[in-house]
């Protein structure tokens, strides 16, 4: 028998959530002299910066910056040595990556770091693991509130699938999608946390100009039309001096600069960064 | 069906869209009119709740100052909100233009700028972006109104307006003008202009054929008529709704049968909507069931040993049996219960992948259909039928009846059509769907129609013993071989086709010695064969040049040598050389219509120097080929292509002679 999943649903429309206009707030995340070691290595030297509510921050700087670094503090994965992250108002303690995203901090990896024989729905799925309240029990039984929990979540998920155009790719496991496919399942599974900031860690490596091109579209898209805020780290420059608010520089483990891409680029320390400086 | 109101409205009452519309609300309100797939689940729209939504958006078109006679062009994927569109400018008088949604932004300017479109609605951002690159070279078109809001907030042109301000703003003036929208529907008349629709064609600029609201339902009312459709049919619309097939079924049939039609989610996922949604009637181009043959091709030689031998073995059976069972031809004991096996082991699973199981009528028309892949679904037990029809007839000219199919002719003629060969060959045809004019292009519109009713169509054919048309190709299209060999190139190129690994051929030999042909492999198919035998390659390109898969498609053509030798008419006309194309051809360059058919002469003048080699003894040739992306930019690739010579066969012709 061909399946037939039509039903008649009485929501015709799903009403697209009302778009506020789209402008910069208040400082949503302070970073205040934060120094990280590994061993000898400072990986972070007094790096200050804030991000604000519904801007788009880049994050550059030469290998070994500490550019992942700075976002893996961000999200809990290291805690800094020193200085104090101040988030929506709060500074807070010590705090495990669970816990940020809990506060609405979601990001993506720079190795995708998908489930692989999970299908794409299911690894979207799994961003909305923090939000779930029933226990795996009710889960199972998949009855009462646990359905109808399941159901919310699954709203969600489509809308996301919605919004990135994977809905072909809907039932595909991940492990089996093209690297570019994979990139865009994994801000699926970011998006699908409903954060308030989100990190991305090289959204764009190993991508062609095509890919590339729709990945910006993307990012500027989540910033539009949910406003989201977002931090990224990217190396390739047109795309990051062409999407980002403002940009914050790194080198060996310190800010060299920090403002608009037009400051930044004009910015004589952050030429030798890249360039390396002559002396004579 | 018991309970299904059957029989087709009174159409000298109920003469135009709109006023169907009203019948099928009083008919059959609370049935299902149109599905799409949101969110992942399937939505659906009763006739009376798509009446509303028309309604609304007509008030909310008058609102914006559409008025009687203006052109609204509709761009964008299959979408309820676009049909609603078609509708809703009818009620006003206003004339739909649909316009292919994958039109480069030049295309899209012609057809804006010829029609002298006032509105326009469109899908979404995309389309968008192409109409506001072009509107400065599209003096007539005012306002654009569109369905999907996203990414649009920051656009500030303000002729652009949100399709819901549309429905609520014509919501308000309905209430406050109740008796407005029923006038308007009541000055409408069969006998006005219903829509405009650009035919791709395969030469020049496009054509825009008018038709009337008494051309599009009086021919959808009698194929209806024809198959017994009614309001239990179910189809999915996924091909271009500039296309006149597409409007016929769509909009046309549904109207007069009241069945329900569902758009997909999205063009990629065509395949799986087809299969949870389970169409009782559907309609491809011999295109599309080729690539699904490709795909079912591809799985089995994926599949272990024993299925696949159950597959070939079972499909054999079937094409012995299958087309009997069809046609009604008695059969053995023995045949059935094989038949029966075979449907239960292979048939029945396979046609229930392809989302084929509760096809009752399946169409395929645009171009001919390769005999071999026609049997192959005939043989599953699919209800496969052609049609042969074009835009200029609204669609009917001939149909196979149920009983009377047979792969190489299309059929008796469509109820209330009469059909003729012209002394040239040339088939002619006189129907009530017959097209008004070319719009603004009276020349075209006098070589088509001749003065005493009749209508050219292009093509050549004849009519066999048992009534039914015959087509052989495009009456231009037929040649001679210099020693006088009948030359069919489609015949030909169909053949090549149904091997999975050609997606496209082109064949030359007109006015030359021998035959020769430009092939284009398939690239999930050829792929997957070098992905099996530890082939490497990074590109179309350099699978297309590798010479192992040269050797596959001598193979082919080979073969197809061999069943043209079988046909004495046909055995000169072998292929002596070929070679394999380094891109695809492609719409975007002007290769293919946007519906599939090559446009031989663009192919001719763009690849003369390959095609001068296939005519020499050169074993290689340089060519440089400009490409256009689908923004309009455009770049060059080059490439040193192989030229083959390909084995012929005498021997059938030898046969003959002894």
């Amino acid at each position: 028998m061909t399946g037939s999943a039509t039903t008649d649903a009485t929501a015709k429309q799903v009403v697209a959530a009302p778009q506020p206009e789209r402008k910069i707030g208040g400082v949503l995340l302070r970073l205040e002299d934060i120094s990280l070691h590994f061993g000898g290595v400072k990986a972070l030297d007094h790096v200050s910066f804030e991000i604000l509510e519904g801007e788009i921050r880049g994050i550059i700087g030469p290998n070994g910056a500490g550019k992942s670094s700075m976002l893996n503090v961000i999200n809990g994965f290291y805690h800094p040595d020193e200085g104090t992250i101040t988030f929506k108002g709060e500074t807070r303690p010590e705090m495990r990556p669970d816990e940020t995203a809990r506060q609405g901090i979601a990001r993506t990896f720079q190795n995708i770091a998908l489930f692989r024989g999970m299908t794409t729905l299911d690894n979207i799925m799994t961003g909305r693991n923090t939000k779930m309240h029933r226990n795996f029990l009710w889960q199972a039984l998949h009855f009462g509130p646990a359905k109808n929990e399941e159901l919310e979540h699954r709203l969600v998920v489509e809308k996301v699938i919605d919004f990135l155009e994977i809905e072909a790719i809907r039932k595909v496991p991940a492990g089996r999608l093209p690297y570019g496919l994979q990139k865009r399942v994994e801000l699926g599974r970011a998006l699908a946390a409903e954060p308030d900031l989100l990190l991305l860690d090289e959204p764009m490596a190993g991508m062609n100009s095509e890919e590339k091109e729709d990945m910006c579209r993307f990012i500027l898209d989540v910033n539009d039309e949910f406003g989201t805020t977002i931090a990224l780290i990217e190396h390739d420059m047109s795309v990051v001096m062409d999407i980002s608010d403002r940009v914050v520089v790194l080198d060996y483990g310190r800010k060299i600069a920090d403002g608009t891409p037009d400051e930044v680029r004009d910015n004589q320390e952050v030429i030798d960064a890249y360039l390396g400086a002559q002396h004579d | 069906m018991a309970g299904a109101t059957s029989g087709v409205p009174d159409l000298t009452v109920h003469d135009t869209g709109p006023k169907l519309l009203r019948y099928n609300v009083e008919h059959r309100g609370e049935r299902p009119s149109m599905r799409e797939k949101d969110l992942g689940i399937w939505q659906s729209w009763t006739w009376a709740e798509v009446a509303d939504e028309i309604r609304a958006l007509a008030c909310g078109l008058k609102l914006a100052g559409l008025e009687r006679g203006d052109k609204i062009s509709i761009i964008g994927d299959n979408r309820p909100r676009l049909y609603w569109s078609i509708t809703a400018a009818q009620v006003l008088g206003a004339i739909p233009v649909p316009i292919y949604q994958d039109s480069v932004a030049d295309e899209m300017q012609y057809v804006l700028d010829h029609a002298g479109s006032r509105f326009a609605v469109v899908e979404n951002q995309e389309q968008v972006d192409k109409v506001i690159q072009v509107k400065d070279r599209c003096p007539t078109l005012e306002h654009v109104i569109y369905c999907d809001p996203r990414g649009l907030r920051d656009y500030t042109e303000d002729f652009l307006q949100n399709y819901t301000d549309c429905i609520a703003a014509g919501k308000a003036f309905d209430a406050a003008n109740p008796d407005f929208y029923d006038q308007e529907v009541e000055k409408g008349k069969g006998s006005d202009t219903s829509i405009y629709l650009y035919t791709s064609g395969t030469t020049g600029q496009p054509k825009g054929v008018v038709l009337t609201h008494h051309n599009i339902l009086s021919t959808s009312a009698g194929a209806v008529e024809f198959e017994g459709l009614n309001e239990t049919d179910e189809m999915l619309a996924y091909l271009p709704m500039a296309w006149i097939g597409d409007h016929i079924f769509s909009y046309g049939q549904a109207y007069t049968s009241g069945f329900c039609v569902a758009c997909p989610e999205s063009a990629d996922t065509v395949l799986t909507d087809i299969f949870e949604l389970g169409p009782s009637y559907f309609f491809a181009t011999p295109r599309i069931f080729e690539n699904l043959l490709t795909t079912v091709m591809i799985r089995i030689e994926d599949a272990g040993k024993i299925k696949r031998w159950m597959f070939h073995y079972f499909m054999k059976v079937a094409e012995t049996i299958g087309p009997k069972i069809l046609d009604r031809e008695p059969l053995t004991l023995g045949e059935r219960l094989l038949y029966f096996i075979g449907n239960l082991l292979v048939y029945a699973p396979l046609k229930n992948t392809l989302g084929m199981s509760r096809v009752r009528i399946a169409y395929t028309a645009g171009e001919a259909i390769s005999p071999d892949i026609f049997n192959f679904y005939r043989s599953l037990g699919l209800n496969l039928k052609q049609l042969y029809g074009m835009t200029e007839s609204s669609v009917f000219i001939t149909i196979q009846p149920n009983g009377e199919i047979k792969s190489d002719t299309v059929g008796i003629p469509a109820p209330g059509v009469d059909v003729k060969i012209d002394d040239n060959g040339e088939v002619m045809f006189r129907s009530a769907g017959i097209f008004q004019e070319y719009y603004k292009n009276p020349e075209a519109t006098s070589e088509m129609k001749a003065e005493d009713g009749w209508c050219h169509t292009g093509d050549a054919g004849f009519i066999d013993a048992n009534g039914h048309l015959k087509i052989i190709d495009r009456a231009k299209d037929v040649g001679r071989l210099n020693d006088g060999t009948m030359l069919a190139p489609k015949y030909i190129e169909n053949k090549l086709k149904f091997f999975p690994n050609i997606l496209e051929a082109v064949t030359f030999g007109d006015g030359r010695d021998y035959a020769a042909a430009f092939i284009n492999i398939d690239l999930q198919a050829m792929g997957n064969w070098a992905e099996r035998n530890g082939v490497s390659y990074a590109s179309y390109q350099e699978l297309a040049s590798l010479s192992k898969v040269y050797d596959v498609i001598q193979e082919h053509v080979a073969q197809v040598n061999r069943d043209l030798a079988d046909d004495p008419e046909l055995a000169g006309s072998q292929i002596n050389r070929f070679l394999i194309l380094h891109k695809e051809l492609d719409a975007d360059d002007g290769e293919i219509t946007r519906t599939g058919k090559v446009r031989r002469r663009t192919v001719n003048e763009k690849y003369g120097p390959l095609i001068d080699a296939l005519y020499s003894d050169a074993s290689h040739c340089k060519i440089d080929t400009e490409v256009t992306f689908e923004d309009g930019r455009t770049g060059s690739i080059t490439a040193d292509l192989e030229i083959r010579e390909a084995k012929t066969i005498e021997a059938a012709v030898a046969q003959a002679a002894e």
